[in-house]
């Protein structure tokens, strides 16, 4: 627990000090809000019908953005040797990252979302609790297989590229779960409605933490 | 080494074989179904195409965990062509469902449970092939390729309850299916000698990538040794 804490805090601090993948997620994802609003400029009267899909679409291109950085920032200045010699079970650095990354992108929603909810004039302030269940529950999902793709890509040549080829059709169904609740949310939904979802959502996640914890040994294996 | 390989000869003619009777089967034995005419008969090369893509992936799965346990070179030979055999059968599906789609439902596409799912399933392998042609390292390729594998082949249940959850118009399963479902009798046969004549071009192509496969990572070897 304690090493796991240990790396958790190096990115917290790391991040901390630069800002860097914070920040660029965060206009990234809000960028991709504009733009969407654009896109649907005359179908904006049922807006809770798409606007799901386009918070969710900003959620996980920022995600991927912060994802990219958190192993290329170890394999800059061969940092990820240092972390391979450290007397810790390779799953420690798994779980270290993962919550790390979780944090990262939770946070980014937290800032992107009062911005959509202004930019698409939508009142849900009754429904915030059970749109924070779903974003924490899609958010751990999407960085729990997100972490140890990231870590196979940054091996590959065109790492940038080859994480969210990898990812999203892999996260479809966490993707689905999570824009489809969010679409009840939006129109006023209670847990009982969106209960189904929520219980897929958390499969996924407790499926894909426990595994990648398992098999994160052989990425780094060399 | 021999040049021909006695069992990829009887192996070979046996497939010749086979998809000839198959097509014998498929278009002159089996009836004309009732209310879809001709073009049902496309049924019997999507199915077995659709269940040798899955044997396929499936295999993918349990190849790369034995690779990853006893790290040895040919599962993950075996992982790479049953990946790429399962990519052109799940094409195979991908391509005759919609032919058959057009006449009978009126449109190519739509967003059903099973549609949706073999896209999915089809993008998933073939990011995992892309992901291979990029790395360069032999060991790393392994160990890279399984854990992609492995989370690839768990995540095709989720994928699947998600979207019938979602939304679901494809025909429901007349082989194992329920009560009502079913096939006629000449059809059923026509379809288990497809089936197998399927699987027999499976194997087969599957056998010539693995060798495939092996051959390359000789050569490679080779040139490493020639370069030192």
């Amino acid at each position: 627990m304690k090493k796991i804490a240990a790396i958790f805090w190096k990115d917290i601090i790391t991040e901390f000090r630069t800002k860097e993948s914070v920040s660029s997620m965060l206009v990234f994802g809000l960028l991709v809000i504009v733009i969407f609003n654009f896109a649907f400029e005359d179908s904006r009267a049922q807006a809770t019908k798409i606007a799901p899909g386009v918070l969710w679409v900003a959620f996980t291109f920022a995600g991927i953005l912060g994802l990219n950085r958190s192993f290329a920032v170890e394999k800059d200045q061969n940092c990820i040797q240092g972390l391979m010699l450290a007397p810790v079970d390779r799953g420690a650095i798994y779980a270290g990252k993962m919550l790390a990354n979780c944090v990262f992108m939770f946070l980014v929603e937290c800032i992107i979302l009062p911005f959509f909810i202004l930019f698409f004039n939508l009142n849900l302030i009754n429904q915030l609790p059970l749109l924070f269940l779903v974003n924490i529950l899609g958010t751990v999902g999407f960085v729990a297989v997100g972490t140890i793709f990231a870590a196979v890509s940054a091996n590959s040549r065109m790492q940038e590229v080859m994480l969210p080829i990898l990812l999203f059709p892999v996260a479809v169904p966490m993707l689905l779960a999570a824009v489809e609740s969010t679409i009840l949310i939006f129109q006023g939904g209670s847990f009982t409605s969106i209960s189904n979802w929520v219980k897929l959502l958390a499969g996924f996640d407790i499926v894909f933490t426990v595994v990648s914890f398992m098999i994160f040994d052989f990425v780094l294996e060399e | 080494m021999k040049k021909v390989n006695g069992f990829d000869t009887i192996l070979s003619s046996l497939v010749f074989l086979g998809m000839s009777f198959a097509l014998y089967m498929a278009f002159i034995y089996a009836p004309t179904e009732r209310t879809m005419g001709e073009v049902q008969r496309i049924f019997y090369f999507h199915v077995s195409s659709a269940w040798l893509a899955f044997l396929a992936f499936f295999l993918v799965f349990i190849f790369s965990i034995l690779y990853l346990i006893t790290h040895q070179r040919k599962f993950d030979m075996l992982a790479v062509a049953n990946a790429e055999v399962g990519v052109v059968f799940c094409t195979i599906v991908l391509v005759t469902g919609p032919l058959w789609a057009k006449p009978v439902w009126g449109i190519y596409w739509t967003w059903d449970a099973r549609l949706t799912s073999s896209l999915i399933l089809w993008l998933i392998y073939i990011s995992y092939l892309m992901m291979r042609a990029y790395i360069a390292d032999e060991n790393k390729r392994g160990n890279l390729a399984a854990i992609v594998g492995i989370i690839g082949f768990l995540d095709v249940p989720i994928v699947y309850m998600s979207i019938r959850w979602w939304r679901t118009q494809h025909p429901s399963p007349v082989i194992m299916g329920g009560e009502d479902s079913g096939l006629a009798p000449d059809m059923r046969t026509a379809f288990f000698v497809c089936l197998i004549a399927f699987t027999l071009l499976f194997l087969y192509l599957t056998r010539k990538r693995y060798q495939l496969e092996k051959l390359e990572s000789d050569v490679d070897q080779l040139y490493k040794l020639a370069q030192r």
